[in-house]
């Protein structure tokens, strides 16, 4: 687990649906930071990515287009829905978050803030 | 409808359940429950649900191209097999990873079916990540109406 991270938790009082956290992948470039999350099941329109101070959090609901009169035999997937809530750091640029979901992974580019990003410093010839 | 699908009777032993799978993800220690389950943390995880008509299976494997899904069906036994990328293949020693959760590489998972589907019948899509088989009933099982003379 990563430093860089934190997952909270918020009591909810059915515990039966409380939000699964998707798996994600995280990593950092010399321009920002990447994370991936798994959320699969999870349409644009049911996907939300949410920005409070440092706040990250990503919630998405599971829709399957499943028959109206099926019955569960077997449902590893119990939950339909998907929350994890990330904490930011200072360097990172919020207002400059990209977000793009496809075939249920989310990808979400958060840049560095333009002067946390590594220089070169040319050096001028006298 | 997603809730009749995604919702068993609660008991007990379902919060225990939820709570080793809690348990599982936190530490990487697989609890198997049913006889059919495998370790915690399977890839893709599925979801079985019939109708009057079909068997449904849903496996939820994110990021997959579909074309490169391998979806078979053998003595009953449907099996769904595939491949994924790692989120971060070709990254160099400047690229700093913090979390690395998903799964990646070969996968493969086999679901027993009843005896009474039709495996001719066989329709499979692949949406938002999760890749649904619907399999037919065998005529015989299906509901038949019978016209009284």
């Amino acid at each position: 687990m990563a430093d860089h991270k934190e997952l909270t938790t918020t009591p909810s009082t059915d515990s039966s649906q409380r939000p699964v956290a998707p798996a994600v992948d995280i990593f950092e470039d010399a321009g920002g930071i990447t994370l991936l999350a798994d959320m699969p099941g999870v349409s644009r329109d049911r996907l939300e990515v949410h920005l409070d101070g440092d706040n990250l959090s990503i919630e998405g609901r599971v829709e399957l287009d499943a028959p109206a009169q099926m019955r569960p035999l077997w449902a590893e997937v119990s939950v339909p829905r998907f929350r994890r809530t990330f904490t930011l750091s200072r360097e990172l640029d919020a207002a400059r978050i990209e977000a793009n979901l496809k075939d249920g992974v989310l990808t979400l580019r958060v840049p560095k803030q333009a002067h946390a990003q590594p220089r070169r410093i040319d050096v001028r010839a006298a | 409808m997603i809730d009749t699908m995604l919702s068993r009777p609660q008991s007990l032993f379902d919060q225990l359940e939820s709570m080793q799978r809690l348990l599982a993800r936190s530490f990487g220690d697989g609890a198997p429950g049913g006889i059919r389950a495998v370790g915690y943390g399977a890839f893709p995880e599925i979801n079985v649900g019939r109708t009057p008509t079909s068997v449904e299976v849903f496996a939820f494997a994110p990021g997959i191209d579909a074309s490169s899904l391998d979806v078979t069906i053998e003595r009953n036994v449907l099996k769904i097999a595939g491949a994924r990328a790692a989120s971060n293949a070709g990254r160099d020693a400047q690229v700093q990873l913090y979390a690395n959760e998903r799964p990646q590489g070969r996968f493969s998972r086999a679901v027993s079916l009843p005896d009474d589907v039709d495996p001719l019948k066989v329709e499979a899509k692949y949406r938002d990540g999760v890749l649904r088989v619907s399999i037919a009933l065998s005529a015989a099982a299906q509901p038949q109406r019978i016209a009284v003379n």
